[in-house]
């Protein structure tokens, strides 16, 4: 049985066009711009949901967006705004949390226990005996309001995305305020971006009779052709933020589900309008009373009727505009309820329905419609996250911004700022544009003659209890309840009851709690005040937030060649390396026997230039710099300024002033600002250059005792002999003809080897040079892993896994390389501290008194009665010893060599280890580094 | 996000600045107590008000710069160029 109306002046349906949803399984009928809850109404539906706590009957209150009885699932998207969320063909909806059916919900058996389930329930229930918690979670589970999400991965055209703007003017709302603000700061020369939530231009204007439509007509008209305007419908402002940065969610776009719009605006405009405030009375929350302006919007807009027989309560004139659309589309309006002369509801009988309304004086009038215009709420949350502290006006019986507590850059207009004729409204929203165009120039602010404010009656609730919170199912009844027992301030009520914290977030509800908190507490609703508005103003998925994954990779310039050679990616940061290309302890003993090579690029390399680098270098390492010659190479550790071992590296002298600093791979990015925060905040007299070559260079590590032979036959200008080119010392030449390339002599490995730093786009010529012509030396390429194992046998240690962000430099046993007597360097105080006090833990050599057993890197080390005493940093079985080795954090009073720790493997049980003579494992006197 | 006021760039959004944290004075570590120099370490001032603050331009002109920003408001103002510590601007 249809209840959709002849053809209506204002309406937005395409008659033209009819195609068919489904309903919880049923088929129905619709038109192109018809929302899910007009379709449904249309053909008498009533019952949308089923509310929150006691599953009571809900229907439309608002038919918007905001309507709390009308959320329901799209296919696999829960919680869809079925008053705004336009219809399509074979739709498939389904309401939400009802079982088995709507209309024969089981669980609204929690309604008849509601004594049971006052407000704050669940802080004294489902409590004892703790035993049953798991029960308790599972049956609470099934009582959890909202849709269901689906597992299944996302459908490729499910995209979100995100866009920047810069707008000269951002209006926040599109009714006739905005619009006429938008063409005023348009006309005045600003970039505007006018953003509108529904479907389309025009707030109430669309709902109105002939002189709001051809208003309507004119003020589109005006902004489709007024240059400098862009327009978002399906669109909302999310919040504002620090200096005008403001979040704009985008809905409705073919493309992409939505786009998160960041608008850095130097004049934002609020104008949101109204929202209609429902009133508070027993069985407001049937199905069948709706606010004056749902009414209106269900007539006017998708030409349906909302029902058949009508009580009206009305408190002002869009109240008594809704009785005349009524009757208009032929509902036969029984009663008018005057509350402006003393009129009043007392109730609504009837559950899955209006069956009869109950009012003031005492007369019973059956009905199956109730509509209520009892007041308006300003949305000011954009306003107050802007710094606005609202106030309220008592003659108006609503709240409104102060402009003295508003930023310049944020200025309202519209219903929110005052009352007046559509004429009067236009007027100051014309002045608010040019203003606004006039303050994103950056001239001074000059002040907008307000609006008049139009007197309203006060009314909030009834004489009978009745829900507040239609969203989380709150009643009057359990506000009380929440001040009875303390909780009597409006922070702590809207928590302890949950009012104002579901999908509506306050916009419906807010005003009416404070009234009937400030008449619980004795006191006014000035002194009361409301909860803090925050974004977002409406809910926005995590989509929407993430927008685009972008991941950036960074790959040396032999990547490629390592992919085609089987190696084995380890994500590093954002680099990709190769970790090994099949078997990592055979390329350990490929260095160890002949010749390895290793793509190292990652490695931080910083090129200092000037006179006083060695300056910059004895203020950031620990050591000494002062002497380092040209041509010489030096390891160096930095400290932090509270002595915490930051990083570690080897800087080499090219030249008279020209320095090579390389830092570990993990802290090329930070050294380097750590690097330029002492040059330019604490000595900017110093004359140093730094330029970050960390990708400019392609880093090869030749190790093994074979090296020197390889790079004999590839390295040009340079004199390998070990008496020319000693162990720590560099070198500058051409390999494999690239010119340009440095060469240090160092020993991470622990063999014979030789660090090449290749000018990156040659970085791929020189490593397949390198393994072409050292074919006959059984030259291998070797991975991350294989480089760990090398540098675990000779005891060198990792900074960020051997060390932590508590070990200071003595603790990872570096006492040979502190100078404490050295001039002021940073983390000196600390350290002088450190040695004094003795008591710190150290790094040594661990080996297990088994050597078949592989502790886990982060194993405990445990000492009577469990006691933790230190922990296994590094860990691995040793291709060259044939047994695993460690190093390992211990307490100061095991460090000695030779004493047994215990450490407790995290398979279960425990293993003795002894701490080794020294941190190497391997040739601890060097001697393999230096031939 | 806040705008900050990048000598080199104009006024930039917070993001692409890395915080540094709040200008304090450097001790002189020779004379420092252990005291006075973990002070320096750990401890701010944290006004409610107006309060001196280094940020770096990481994804711009990756310079140091100070600024003065007001923790109740987020008002910034003013920045200086070497953002040292004997600069009172």
């Amino acid at each position: 049985m249809t209840m959709r109306l002849d053809r209506q002046p204002g309406e937005v349906i395409d008659r033209r066009v009819e195609f068919t949803f489904d309903w919880n399984g049923r088929t129905y009928p619709a038109h192109p711009g018809d929302t899910i809850a007009s379709a449904l109404a249309a053909c008498g539906e009533r019952i949308f949901s089923r509310s929150f706590k006691y599953h009571r009957p809900r229907g439309l209150l608002t038919a918007s967006h905001l309507d709390p009885g009308c959320i329901v699932q799209v296919g696999d998207e829960p919680n869809v705004r079925g008053g705004h969320r336009l219809v399509h063909a074979g739709m498939q909806v389904r309401s939400q949390d009802t079982w088995p059916t709507l209309e024969l919900d089981v669980k609204a058996a929690n309604d008849l226990l509601g004594r049971f389930l006052p407000a704050g329930f669940y802080y004294k229930t489902f409590i004892h005996p703790r035993a049953l918690w798991p029960s308790y979670e599972r049956v609470l589970q099934r009582f959890a309001h909202g849709g269901v999400v689906s597992a299944e991965p996302p459908h490729p055209a499910d995209r979100y995305d995100k866009r920047h703007v810069h707008p000269d003017v951002l209006v926040a709302g599109g009714g006739p305020a905005g619009m006429a603000t938008a063409v005023a700061a348009a006309r005045a020369g600003a970039r505007v971006l006018l953003v509108e939530e529904e479907p389309a231009l025009g707030g109430h204007l669309r709902w109105g009779r002939e002189r709001e439509l051809s208003a309507l007509a004119e003020l589109r008209d005006l902004v489709a052709t007024t240059p400098g305007i862009e327009v978002l419908t399906d669109s909302v402002v999310l919040g504002r933020y620090d200096d005008n940065w403001v979040a704009v969610l985008q809905r409705g776009l073919p493309h992409v589900r939505e786009r998160l719009v960041k608008a850095r605006a130097r004049s934002l405009v609020v104008a949101p309008g109204l929202i209609e405030r429902p009133y508070v009375f027993a069985g407001n929350d049937v199905p069948g009373v709706l606010l004056s302006t749902a009414a209106r919007r269900l007539v006017n807009l998708y030409a349906v009727r909302p029902g058949k027989r009508a009580v009206v309560l009305t408190a002002n004139a869009e109240g008594d505009t809704a009785a005349l659309d009524l009757e208009r589309a032929g509902v036969e309006v029984v009663h008018v309820e005057d509350a402006r002369r003393g009129g009043d509801v007392v109730r609504v009988l009837g559950r899955r329905g209006v069956q009869a309304v109950e009012v003031a004086g005492g007369d019973r009038i059956d009905c199956d419609l109730l509509v209520t215009a009892v007041g308006w709420t300003a949305p000011a949350s954009l306003l107050t996250m802007a710094g606005d502290v609202p106030v309220y006006d008592r003659r108006a019986a609503r709240f409104r911004p102060d402009p003295a507590r508003l930023p310049d850059d944020v200025l309202p207009t519209g219903g929110i700022v005052g009352d007046g004729s559509l004429e009067q409204l236009v007027a100051h929203a014309e002045a608010t544009g040019q203003e606004a165009a006039r303050r994103a120039r950056g001239e001074t602010a000059v002040e907008i003659t307000a609006l008049p404010v139009e007197p309203h009656p006060a009314l909030f609730h009834g004489r009978t209890h009745g829900i507040v919170d239609f969203s989380e199912d709150v009643s009057s009844k359990d506000l009380l309840t929440a001040v009875e027992e303390g909780y009597d301030s409006v922070e702590l009520a809207k928590r302890y009851s949950t009012a104002t914290m579901g999908p509506t977030q306050g916009k419906l509800e807010v005003v009416n709690v404070v009234a009937i908190l400030a008449e619980a507490t004795g006191r006014t609703i000035e002194q009361t005040g409301t909860t803090t508005w925050r974004p977002p103003y409406v809910p926005v998925t995590l989509g929407a937030l993430a927008g685009r994954t972008r991941e950036p990779k960074r790959c040396s310039p032999m990547q490629t060649w390592h992919q085609r050679h089987g190696a084995a990616p380890l994500v590093a940061g954002a680099w990709i390396r190769p970790d090994h290309y099949g078997d990592p302890a055979g390329e350990v003993r490929a260095v160890r026997e002949h010749v390895g090579i290793i793509d190292v690029t990652p490695i931080g390399k910083l090129d200092l230039r000037g006179p006083d680098v060695p300056e910059l270098l004895n203020l950031l390492y620990v050591n000494r710099w002062s002497k380092l010659g040209t041509g010489r190479v030096r390891y160096g550790v930095m400290c932090a300024e509270d002595g915490v071992v930051l990083d570690d590296g080897v800087t080499g002298r090219l030249d008279d002033e020209h320095y090579l600093m390389s830092t570990t791979s993990s802290g090329a990015a930070s050294v380097w600002e750590w690097v330029e925060r002492w040059l330019q905040t604490e000595h900017p007299d110093w004359r140093v250059h730094v330029t970050p070559v960390t990708t400019a260079y392609a880093s090869i590590n030749v190790a093994g005792p074979r090296s020197r032979d390889l790079l004999r036959r590839v390295v040009e200008e340079v004199d390998l002999a070990p008496e020319t080119f000693p162990y720590m010392h560099v070198r500058r030449g051409r390999v494999a003809g690239v010119p340009g390339c440095v060469l240090w002599r160092i020993g991470f490995t622990g063999e014979l080897s030789f660090e090449l730093h290749v000018p990156a786009a040659y970085g791929l010529h020189v490593w397949e040079t390198l393994l072409d012509q050292g074919r006959d030396l059984a030259v291998q390429p070797f991975g991350i892993e294989a480089q760990r194992i090398l540098r675990l046998e000779k005891g060198h240690l990792i900074v960020g896994q051997d060390t932590d962000g508590m070990t200071r430099a003595f603790g990872a046993s570096l006492d040979g390389l502190v100078r404490l007597d050295k001039d002021d360097f940073v983390g000196r105080p600390e350290l002088v501290w450190q040695d004094q006090g003795r008591g710190h833990p150290r790094l040594v050599g661990l080996r297990t008194v088994d050597g078949s057993v592989v502790p886990a890197e982060g194993s405990q080390l445990v000492e009577d009665g469990g006691r933790i005493c230190g922990r296994v940093t590094s860990s691995r079985m040793s291709p060259t010893l044939g047994r695993s080795i460690c190093l390992a954090q211990v307490a100061a009073h095991l460090a000695e060599p030779g004493t047994e720790v215990t450490v407790r493997l995290t398979t279960g049980g425990t293993a003795a280890a002894i701490v080794a003579q020294q941190l190497a494992h391997v040739d601890p006197e060097g001697g393999r580094l230096r031939v | 996000m806040i705008l900050l006021p990048c000598p080199w760039c104009g006024p930039r959004d917070a993001g692409e600045f890395g915080y540094v944290g709040e200008i304090g004075v450097r001790p002189d570590p020779e004379a420092a107590t252990t005291e006075q120099w973990r002070d320096y370490l750990y401890f701010r001032q944290n006004v409610a008000g107006w309060t001196r603050e280094r940020w770096y331009h990481r994804m711009g002109c990756r310079r140091y710069l100070a600024v003065q920003r007001h923790t109740l408001t987020n008002e910034v103002r003013s920045a200086s160029q070497h953002a040292g510590q004997g600069d009172d601007s």
